[in-house]
């Protein structure tokens, strides 16, 4: 069973009486502990994928399963529940609260899931230690670099044990060599049982994932599996076909 | 969570440590969202504090108002009370009415049976007790001074009772000197301040207790004097003038008030004025010394008034029902009697508090109203400035509902915080209004009125605070994540 399935999702748009096909017809199946980037340029409707398998959108069409439970057109407090608890974000400009600092921060997610302090601040300084920020814990985002920033973030989307992360040009606004340490982090974390999504426009970054979708214009127009090829397990049968 | 890593991490410790399986989901926490509130508002410290100032001021205003009408209800019911209060009723004689003309010479005035039929036949009253006036305003002297007053009764010692008079030196005239028809009375501080002068005047309280006192000639004993009555503003009048006095004393100036005199007198100090200027003397005494010799003078004794008291003022009107029976069966049908008793006093006293408060409240909670504006207009702001941040809550997992109940719980905690201020501001606003414009009566804050201003203010906060808190929860958390 696949923990999270798309099946013929499409997304429209009405935009000045013009009907947009962000996505048309998308089937996709991810499986726990795979590390997979979805690329495409601007437009190419990645983002509108994205939100969709973050449970930050719904689609107009098609259904999406997660753990094989159909979510199809949940209501948005369902949907902030599985954000809640079973996806962590981690985002481009890393979407830190500033006003909070670094512990603050990476406990938000677990005041959402209804956790005590006590446990919400064992369970912070866990995450951020893991990340390696455990000396900062009382910095405000502003006083971070990029590549700690983003450690913290990636601290925030870990915290509730979330299945799936789902990464948004994670790398865009760190140099080069954070970059590196940001996506070993991500390939660690996939290593251990989550699910990693990236999605990017650049080639390079996608290229360090096994797997990479292709999107442009809606649809899946390439499906690379390294697996496929003899480098992990092949398995035929788990991967749909490239449309 | 099968892993194929063989290595274990310091994931994969914190992971087995964790089980979300049983956790509360998507569950408000209001203690932290009061938390949250409490911290944003304390990072627009100077922002809060001007929004907050609104309700403060709406708020200290309510309580102030009903304080100003409180204390002018309190003035005005000890006066009312000073006059017997409610559950009196004055049976006054009156003449006989025009279409009862005919039978007016066998009305026979009001007498000692009709009060004796009232006491039997009305189980409501309390205490009956007839009256008989000196009427033309009679002439007190003694120590060489003469006063008159209109307030000269022979009455029964009980009748101390019904107008709430308290004998405080010497005693009240007791059944040998009513039976004796002894030349006793007592009076009240008033008449004892124009025969034998004032405490102010004297330095020492004169008690003129034995001395003599003529009423239209007749020599009688003072026996005994009622306490001094007057208002709690009255008092707090007479005791500074004292200390005011004893101050320009022991400077060894000259006093610069003038001449002592009357300066009249409205309201409710009137009823008290009139309350020490009474004359108390037996029934029997007033009847054997100065109606019975008179020229006209009836066979029996005539009262001009039965005062009576009734036990409960809800029953009132069957009790007037009642005596009105007993009188006209006494009377033989003839009206020649009226009642009065406080109730038009009484309404009017609520009318006022009623009105008063009423226009005082509109007032105030337009106030509390125009803060809550305020607060409403600082939460769009607010939200409006934060719409990334809404993004981020939501999709970390914050429902609408999560992010519903933060903003709302910031524009009440915003409303509280105001409201708290506001009652301890109120005291000050008092003392200011009653300094700015001194009334007859010290303003009065209740708890009724801090709690009802307080419980305004929570309600403004959480009215407000609804159309942003709805509005932020319902925004879209991919454009609010976008959102620049």
């Amino acid at each position: 069973m696949a923990l999270l399935e798309l099946r013929g999702v499409s997304k429209l748009y009405q935009l000045g009486g013009e009907e947009i096909r962000a996505l048309d017809d998308i089937s996709l199946e991810l499986n726990e502990g795979e590390f997979v980037s979805i690329i495409g340029p601007s437009g190419s409707g990645k983002t509108t994928l994205m939100h969709i398998l973050g449970f930050l959108d719904s689609p107009t069409r098609g259904s999406v399963s997660l753990e094989g439970m159909e979510i199809g057109k949940a209501s948005s407090r369902e949907l902030a529940r599985i954000r809640n608890r079973s996806i962590g974000f981690v985002f481009q400009s890393f979407n830190l609260l500033p006003k909070l600092n670094v512990v603050q921060n990476v406990e938000l997610p677990m005041i959402y899931a209804g956790l005590g302090s006590r446990v919400r601040r064992e369970r912070a300084l866990k995450a951020l230690e893991m990340v390696d920020l455990g000396n900062r814990l009382k910095n405000r985002p502003s006083q971070l670099s990029g590549g700690q920033q983003q450690r913290v973030a990636i601290a925030r989307a870990l915290v509730n044990n979330p299945r799936i992360i789902l990464a948004d040009e994670p790398t865009g606004n760190l140099d080069t060599h954070t970059g590196e340490l940001i996506l070993a982090l991500f390939r660690r974390l996939a290593a251990e049982g989550r699910t990693v999504i990236l999605v990017t426009h650049n080639p390079e970054i996608a290229a360090v994932t096994p797997r990479r979708i292709e999107i442009r214009n809606g649809k899946i127009v390439d499906h690379v599996d390294a697996r496929l090829a003899g480098l992990h397990r092949p398995n035929p049968e788990q991967v749909p076909s490239a449309t | 969570m099968k892993t194929e890593s063989p290595q274990t991490s310091a994931v994969e410790s914190l992971l087995s440590e964790l089980d979300l399986t049983d956790l509360p989901v998507g569950g408000t926490n209001l203690i932290n969202a009061v938390a949250v509130g409490l911290k944003e508002i304390w990072a627009h410290k100077f922002r809060s504090a001007l929004t907050m100032l609104g309700i403060v001021l709406g708020v200290s205003s309510l309580i102030a108002m009903s304080a100003m009408v409180k204390g002018m209800e309190i003035g005005q019911k000890e006066a009312l009370l000073a006059s017997g209060g409610l559950r009196k009723v004055r049976l006054e004689a009156q003449s006989v009415p025009v279409q009862q003309r005919h039978l007016r010479d066998f009305a026979r005035g009001m007498t000692l049976s009709d009060a004796t039929a009232i006491e039997a036949g009305v189980p409501d009253a309390e205490i009956v007790a007839p009256e008989m006036r000196l009427e033309d305003n009679p002439t007190l002297a003694a120590n060489g001074k003469l006063f008159r007053t209109y307030m000269t009764l022979g009455v029964y010692p009980k009748q101390a009772a019904v107008s709430e008079h308290v004998v405080q030196h010497g005693r009240i005239f007791n059944d040998i000197d009513a039976d004796e028809a002894r030349a006793v009375c007592v009076i009240g501080t008033g008449i004892r301040d124009e025969l034998f002068g004032r405490p102010e005047e004297t330095g020492t309280e004169v008690i003129p207790i034995g001395k003599t006192m003529t009423i239209n000639g007749q020599p009688f004993t003072i026996i005994g004097m009622f306490q001094l009555y007057e208002g709690e503003q009255d008092r707090k009048a007479r005791l500074a003038a004292a200390a005011a006095k004893a101050a320009v004393l022991a400077s060894g100036k000259k006093e610069t008030t003038g001449p002592q005199r009357g300066r009249g007198r409205g309201g409710g100090s009137y009823a008290f004025w009139i309350k020490n200027n009474t004359v108390y003397m037996p029934l029997n005494t007033m009847w054997q010394r100065f109606q019975s010799s008179r020229s006209n003078a009836p066979a029996e004794p005539r009262l001009s008034t039965i005062e009576i008291k009734l036990h409960d003022f809800d029953r009132l009107n069957q009790s007037l029902v009642k005596i009105r029976n007993i009188m006209l069966v006494n009377h033989r049908g003839i009206e020649d009697f009226s009642f009065r008793t406080l109730e038009d006093w009484g309404e009017d006293i609520d009318r006022f508090v009623r009105n008063a408060r009423l226009s005082g409240s509109l007032i105030a909670g337009i106030s509390l109203f125009v803060g809550g504006i305020g607060i409403m207009n600082i939460m769009l702001a607010s939200i409006s400035e934060r719409i990334r941040e809404i993004g981020i809550r939501k999709a970390v997992g914050a429902g609408d509902l999560d992010i519903f109940t933060q903003i709302l719980v910031e524009s009440t905690v915003i409303a509280l915080v105001g409201g708290l201020v506001g009652l301890l501001a109120s005291r000050f606003v008092v003392k200011a209004i009653a300094w700015v414009a001194p009334t007859g009566n010290d303003p009065v804050i209740t708890w009724t009125a801090m709690g009802v201003a307080f419980a305004f203010a929570a309600g403004v906060g959480v009215l407000a605070g609804l159309f942003p808190a709805f509005k932020a929860a319902r925004m879209n958390v991919i454009q609010a994540l976008r959102y620049d």
